[in-house]
């Protein structure tokens, strides 16, 4: 890092620091970028990046170090700062206005578009030139609100580029595209980089560094861990250097003692309106005793399967039967008062309330139950008992079972919904995305909280888009595309090519055929 | 000159128009604090302020525009309050407005008595005066009705077309709506929200005053007390019966007041039963419209939720 | 027991800091109304000690009683709302429906002893009201339209419709003041002390806080309703019925406002005029916020609310001060409480920052 004046370097940040309430996200990060590279951020949830990157383009002001950009030392007040400077940023949330064309999304702030008489057909007639040059297809005359995901990622690419960006800054850009989108993409951005542009790709995935990036700084903990080339590089390596310890890929677990199908899922269908559907003919079954993986890349069917097993959603057709009863077709109530618990996707929408204490937390599934009251008024000294009880038992850091949920760390809130649903003792446990957002320790606890449920019987139903995970705790893996079951493997006898390959849509009996 | 059908359908098109004017103007306004995504109730007490302080400025400087400008200024003032405590402190907007009300219905009484004392006798201001348009305003019924209005009347009809443009051709406007809709993705193309937002809600509230001021220094010619008397609300009813568009809005306010004016020419008529009703109807109607309506309003997606940054 | 006492010192600091927060904004909210009552070139510490001395005085205290009554009700109606995670602003539109129907029951129905006539109408009061305010539950479960929107058009249709019965078919004597006629003495609530209006709707309110406390923080369904207000997911997911608890708590809600207006007419006026409610609906919103939706806090935010309204009528015949001040001095201490909510808050993600870059 220390020959810098002969690397021809765009950008670099010195020395950044960015202290948030109770956090410090960013501590001394030091990062430069070459002209014409890829250079890939990587690290873990949390690692610091996306921090990193919001001071890179102007959202936020650094508490202290500079960002140096072809030499000069550069101050952001507002992300036009930033993008005058040719600074762009695609990030993980798309920032587009549904109701908006094309066109009206790229226009909003600009400030060369004619200010009193915005001059609407020529933009669309540059989005369409851009477009074209750089092989990234899109209608300006379309609404943004009826394009596909992938199409909404082009807008965001455009709408950078639009503004002149020399520098992209792409957030974690293929979690929500399919393998096949993805590639895409790699080709978009290797034309962008022969034309010049540098990228900044940001990414815990390690074979997409491997297979696009030219260098690679990792974050760990919001610090600088280095900056590498990627080619003198292994998988392994990066692994390491992101997690900080080696990674194993396997789990040490006993025999599963596959029992009877506990939950028996045939043709269910979910319709979104009267020609397509959410889901499509969806057949599985799920064992007392082994952990049955969902995988695919998120939102191919996901959330409705799931809401179609637990009563949020009622299936179309198809049936899900479950101890003589239709999960498809039952109330809420009924489904998880028969021996169902659910620990669903995200825990600040729908798996807690932040606002109230610990112990109204942990009855939010049997709080109706005599257990907790014999009429229609809570038992106080009840619900405390068993506050504590569970906080004891699944070891919750808290000074007190008063405390806010909304205070707790992100571990220890996921370990008050898994003590909630766990301490049920359920016969079917549907998990989703159990670990999203953890630390390695808490990942850990839970992956262990899980495997202890099926050891003592319990059918699981385990939905992640992280297919690690997947292969690691899954007896069975079934791959979702489009709402459609691809197939189901067996992780002993598959590879990540051939799920990776259903996830992007490909029937599993056709890549055997 | 004749006392025909003719000339009572330009006289009754004439008063619909001008009972119009205000709530026009106020929705208008109204609709520019919403499009930066302001839910903003306080309609009614803006209007009540500027009415006084319309009186207040014709008395002081004696001429009616001196009033008006007066008016601007109090509603602004206003929206200012409005636009710190729910922008700056992100306090609940609801509740901040339903405040403004009672302010403003307070401090208008309040402020009558100071500059005015507790005398019953009205102080003689200067007020708006019809303009007839020269040679238009001589066309049969459509002069009666459209060309022999008060300037504020002309004022308020051209700004549906201005505000409009403003809205959908040009870069402040699709500002603007950007930050109403989606003020995250604002702030990353570069749009300061709070500044956007500011300025919409002290602008909005100035044209929320323009419309108090034609209530008591053009329809009337004196302030008294809760003299707004629910136009602000018809206001609100107005953009959303409206459908967030200038024309709508316009058209909404003339119904809804077309309904008044029947009212008061049937009570003429001794026919007082309708009389109520009928100034039911903007409510009425608007309450069936969202009904109606439901989720797709048209509603700016995030009206009524505090920004924050980061 | 030890972690008990960490609740009782986090919940005390907390109370203490909005205690505190309430009188200064009322303190200041003073102060500024009665720099207008200077601006008025009328004496303000005589227009202070009279509004006091109405508010509190003897002989006086009553007044306020009365007047804090239907703010009770009112305050728990717009706090139940809101715990659902509603915004409720038709109190007035409910408390007119509520005295509306309690006039049909207590004028019109004759021929019933005290105790069956005086529950009737207050059953009556509260299923008007309730009735009133379910049609907003109702547009919100099955149309999606904003109960902030649709309250405040319900108040107004409301209005128009007293105005239009007190005008038409309900006025007492054809021609005369537009006024209903009298509920018959059989259905009125007596006063508990001679020569003054306090009667027994003021226990009735204060009760309902009883009850509002109970089913709100004691009761499975209070849970629930909290649950779906502060995060509706989160409810769903467990089985909750988001849709049968907004129409329950819109009924009893617009139950509350209904019973308002229903002692406002059995216990003070007796008859329904124009605007009789008029304000009660809306100070219930600031009394709801001073209380910060509690129990209790409602109680203090009523008291206080009720003494202004007693105190400024006592400060215009004395002082010769117009009560509009009032109407100022509460929005001032709306905005100040709200206002100084939020600095707060503010502040203290400020000092969590400095707390942070020092550890750094």
């Amino acid at each position: 890092m220390e020959t810098k004046q002969n690397e021809n370097i765009i950008l670099e940040m010195r020395h950044i620091y960015k202290q948030f309430p109770g956090v410090l996200a960013n501590a001394d990060i030091c990062l430069n970028v070459r002209a014409g590279e890829v250079h890939a951020l990587l690290g873990e949830n949390g690692a610091g990046k996306s921090t990193l990157m919001n001071q890179l383009c102007g959202l936020i002001k650094p508490t202290s170090g500079d960002i140096v950009i072809e030499g000069k030392v550069v101050h952001f007040n507002s992300a036009r700062d930033a993008m005058a400077i040719g600074i762009g940023m695609v990030h993980q949330h798309f920032m587009l206005v549904p109701t908006m064309t094309v066109t009206e999304n790229c226009l909003i702030g600009a400030t060369d578009a004619g200010y009193l008489k915005l001059n609407y057909k020529q933009a669309a007639k540059r989005i369409s030139e851009l477009a074209e040059k750089y092989n990234l297809e899109i209608d300006p005359e379309a609404k943004v609100g009826d394009l596909a995901v992938g199409q909404r990622q082009r807008v965001e690419i455009i709408k950078a580029l639009y503004r002149g960006a020399k520098i992209l800054i792409l957030d974690e850009p293929t979690s929500v595209l399919t393998p096949q989108e993805t590639g895409e993409l790699f080709n978009m951005i290797r034309s962008l980089t022969e034309k010049g542009f540098t990228v900044l790709f940001i990414s815990h995935k390690l074979n997409e560094i491997k297979e696009i990036c030219d260098r690679v700084t990792v974050l760990r903990l919001g610090r600088t861990e280095g900056t590498y080339n990627v080619a003198e590089c292994t998988v392994n390596d990066l692994a390491r250097l992101m997690v900080g310890r080696d990674v194993s890929f396997s789990i040490e677990r006993k025999e599963g003692t596959e029992g009877e199908a506990m939950v028996q899922v045939r043709n269910l269908t979910l319709a979104r309106d009267a020609h397509t559907n959410l889901l499509t003919d969806i057949s599985f079954d799920v064992h007392a005793g082994e952990v049955f993986g969902i995988a695919g890349v998120d939102g191919n069917g996901q959330n409705e399967l799931v809401e179609c097993l637990t009563g949020a959603k009622h299936a179309t057709s198809g049936t899900a039967m479950y101890e003589g009863k239709d999960l498809g077709k039952e109330s809420t109530r009924q489904i998880m008062s028969s021996g169902v618990s659910h620990i669903p996707a995200d825990r600040h929408k729908a798996g807690l309330i932040l606002g109230m204490h610990l112990t109204e937390n942990l009855i939010l599934q049997d709080y109706y139950t005599p257990k907790f009251g014999k009429g229609a008024l809570l038992d106080n000294r009840a619900i405390d008992t068993y506050a504590s009880e569970l906080i004891e038992r699944f070891a919750i850091k808290t000074p007190s079972r008063y405390e806010y949920a909304g205070s707790l760390s992100g571990g220890n809130q996921q370990k008050v919904i898994v003590a909630r649903e766990l301490s049920r003792n359920p016969k079917f446990l549907i998990a989703m995305h159990p670990t999203r957002g953890l630390d390695v320790g808490a990942i850990e606890y839970i992956h262990g909280q899980i495997m202890k449920q099926r050891d003592d019987g319990a059918a699981v139903l385990l939905v992640s888009t992280e297919l690690e995970e997947v292969m690691k705790l899954s007896d069975r893996i079934g791959v979702l595309f489009e709402g459609k079951l691809m197939g189901i493997v067996n992780p002993s006898e598959t590879t990540v090519e051939e799920i990776g390959l259903m996830m992007g849509g490909t029937r599993l009996e056709d890549i055997r055929k | 000159m004749g006392v025909g059908p003719l000339h009572i359908i330009g006289n009754v098109l004439a008063s619909d128009i001008r009972m119009a004017t205000p709530i026009l103007i106020a929705a208008l306004g109204l609709l520019l604090v919403n499009e930066a995504g302001l839910l903003h109730i306080g309609v009614e007490g803006t209007m009540l302020i500027a009415t006084l302080a319309a009186v207040a400025g014709s008395y002081y400087t004696g001429s009616v525009w001196g009033g008006l400008l007066c008016a601007i200024i109090a509603a602004g003032l206003m929206g200012l309050l409005f636009a710190f405590l729910t922008i700056t402190l992100r306090a609940n907007q609801t509740v901040v407005g339903v405040a403004i009300n009672i302010l403003g219905s307070g401090l208008s009484a309040a402020m009558n008595r100071v500059l005015f004392g507790v005398s019953t006798t009205i102080a003689s201001i200067d007020t708006f005066k019809n303009l007839p348009i020269p040679g238009l305003s001589k066309i049969p019924v459509l002069g009666t009705a459209f060309f022999n209005q008060m300037p504020i009347v002309y004022i308020a009809f051209l700004l549906v077309p201005v505000i409009s443009y403003f809205l959908f051709k040009t870069q402040p406007g699709l500002n603007l709506r950007a930050v109403g809709e989606n003020p995250g993705a604002a702030d990353t193309l570069g749009i300061n929200v709070y500044r956007t937002r500011y300025i919409a809600c002290v602008v909005g509230s100035m044209l929320m005053g323009v419309g108090g001021a034609f209530l008591s220094t053009g329809l009337l010619t004196f302030f008294s007390e809760e003299m707004v008397s629910g136009r602000g609300y018809i206001a609100i009813a107005a953009v959303i019966f409206g459908r967030y568009k200038p024309t709508g809005i316009m058209f909404a306010s003339m119904i809804f007041m077309a309904g008044n004016v029947l009212a008061n020419l049937l009570q003429v008529y001794g026919v007082g039963i309708p009389y109520y009703f009928l100034n039911m109807l903007p409510y009425i109607l608007t309450v069936v419209a969202l009904a109606m309506l439901g989720k797709s309003t048209m509603a700016p997606a995030a009206q009524g939720k505090p920004y924050r940054r980061g | 027991m030890k972690i008990d006492k960490v609740k009782l010192k986090s919940t005390a600091n907390r109370s203490l800091t909005s205690v505190g927060v309430s009188v200064a904004a009322v303190v200041i909210a003073l102060v500024i109304g009665m720099l207008l009552v200077v601006a008025m070139q009328k004496n303000p510490m005589k227009a202070f000690t009279s509004m006091v001395n109405g508010a509190f005085g003897p002989g006086y205290f009553t007044e306020t009683l009365v007047k804090m009554t239907p703010l009770l009700l009112t305050g728990i109606s717009f706090a139940l709302c809101n715990r659902c995670g509603l915004t409720n602003l038709g109190m007035e539109g409910q408390m007119y429906i509520g005295a509306l129907f309690a006039t049909l029951v207590g004028a019109y129905v004759t021929g019933l002893p005290w105790y069956i006539h005086v529950p009737l109408c207050l059953i009556a009061g509260f299923i008007g009201g309730g009735l009133w305010c379910l049609i907003t539950g109702l547009l919100k479960v099955f149309c999606g339209a904003s109960e902030i929107i649709t309250t405040v058009m319900l108040n107004m249709i409301a209005q128009f419709l007293i105005e239009y019965l007190i005008n038409g078919p309900m006025i007492a004597t054809p021609g005369g003041n537009p006024q209903t006629k009298n509920v018959l003495a059989s259905a009125r609530l007596g006063t508990l002390i001679k020569g003054s209006r306090l009667n027994w709707g003021y226990f009735i309110a204060l009760g309902c806080i009883v009850l509002f406390w109970l089913f709100i923080s004691r009761s499975k369904k209070g849970y629930e309703v909290r649950v779906s207000g502060m995060n509706p997911t989160a409810a769903l997911y467990s089985g909750i019925n988001i849709k049968k608890n907004i129409l329950l708590v819109t009924f009893l809600a617009g139950g509350a406002a209904g019973l308002a207006g229903c002692i406002e007419i059995m216990g003070v006026q007796k008859c329904i005029q124009s605007a009789f409610a008029s304000g009660y609906g809306f100070d219930g919103i600031a009394v709801s916020l001073i209380g910060q939706n509690s129990p209790v806090g409602i109680v203090f935010g009523a008291l206080l609310f009720g003494a202004f309204r007693a105190g400024g009528n006592n400060m215009m015949r004395k002082a010769q001060v117009p009560d509009s001040i009032v109407n100022v001095i509460q929005a001032l201490v709306i905005i100040m409480v709200i206002g100084s909510q939020m600095v707060l808050e503010i502040m203290n993600e400020q000092k969590l920052r400095k707390q942070a870059r020092k550890e750094a």
